[in-house]
């Protein structure tokens, strides 16, 4: 039976999502999408600056990337419909992260604006993937919501700090019947597969890749863990022991030698 | 005349389609969208819609984000 990942009827062929904010330039945002594999690409929905006017990103990202706006800036429920409507008119397709933060100092989201703008957004046939911090009863209310999945953090965005919300992300997993993507905090390949491992449905990684000494190296590295963790969760890791259990033969020695 | 443009005064001679006001800004309409006084206005109509005295317009883009 093939191992598939299908969100808002796509099938993803990589379980790693990237960030594209804080790389040192759009060029390098599409050498490491192509390095990763990746398949889905968060983008953000900012004014122009009329001064100095941006060259579009998105002529960077390839045309079979699946694009997921995020509604950053949003403080409250209202923005982030706000900016998901905006993000849908200006052409990428129906997909959107909601992000609803007004904690500037942990950037942590707000869950209470993130279930009312996701029932608003779903109900207008966005496919919504909200950014939240895991609670089992928050994504209870995201599912209903309409939801396609739950992207609970690790740790707080671009502090690379792993998955210190490993317990509450495990139990996500265990009881809410939607893909469970580990988004913000990962910041080594390790912490993506250990997520992969715990049975997440995929990672979404930004700060970890862009900021890199080598981003299209760590891109690579990131798709390798987060395809060896996925494995390693399908496979059926085994069970772990107090004692030893001899890797070898216990028949079969050379009488040991003696003075 | 003039309207808030990205939050900024700015002075506009007469009444100016949307697609006028993007061309004077040198700004390519590939993956822009522009909300006029918290109205989305559809690329469609961008060269029939009028921009006037004291509006509020938003021309927004995609940018690197996680």
């Amino acid at each position: 039976m093939e191992d598939k990942l299908i969100i808002g009827k796509f099938e993803l062929s990589s379980r790693l999502f990237i960030g594209t904010g804080k790389f040192s330039s759009n060029a390098k945002v599409g050498e490491c999408i192509k390095a990763s594999g990746c398949s889905v690409v968060t983008v953000a929905v900012r004014r122009i600056d009329f001064e100095t006017p941006e060259e579009n990103m998105i002529r960077f990202i390839p045309s079979d990337c699946i694009l997921m706006p995020n509604t950053s800036g949003a403080r409250n429920a209202k923005d982030a419909v706000r900016i998901a409507r905006l993000a849908r008119e200006a052409g990428c397709g129906n997909w959107v992260k909601i992000e609803v933060i007004s904690d500037n100092r942990y950037l942590l989201p707000d869950n209470f604006e993130t279930v009312k703008a996701t029932e608003i957004l779903a109900k207008e046939g966005f496919v919504v993937l909200p950014y939240m911090n895991p609670d089992l009863m928050v994504a209870k209310a995201l599912k209903d919501a309409g939801a396609a999945a739950v992207m609970p953090l690790g740790a707080p965005i671009g502090t690379n700090r792993g998955l210190r919300m490993k317990e509450m992300i495990r139990i996500l997993i265990e009881e809410i019947d939607l893909p469970i993507i580990v988004d913000a905090g990962i910041g080594r390949p390790s912490h993506a597969a250990e997520a992969m491992e715990m049975g997440a449905a995929a990672v979404l990684v930004n700060t970890a890749i862009a900021t890199a000494y080598d981003p299209v190296a760590a891109a690579f590295a990131f798709s390798l863990a987060v395809k060896a963790g996925r494995l390693s969760f399908t496979s059926g890791a085994p069970k772990s022991w107090q004692y030893a259990k001899a890797s070898s033969p216990l028949e079969g020695f050379l009488d040991s030698l003696t003075d | 005349m003039a309207i808030v443009l990205n939050g900024k005064t700015f002075d506009i001679g007469c009444p100016i389609t949307i697609k006028n006001l993007l061309e004077s800004k040198g700004i390519n309409a590939d993956r822009v969208v522009v909300e006029v006084n918290y109205q989305i206005i559809v690329k469609q109509e961008w060269d029939s819609f009028l921009i006037g005295d004291d509006d509020q317009v938003e021309v927004l883009q995609f940018v690197g984000g996680g």
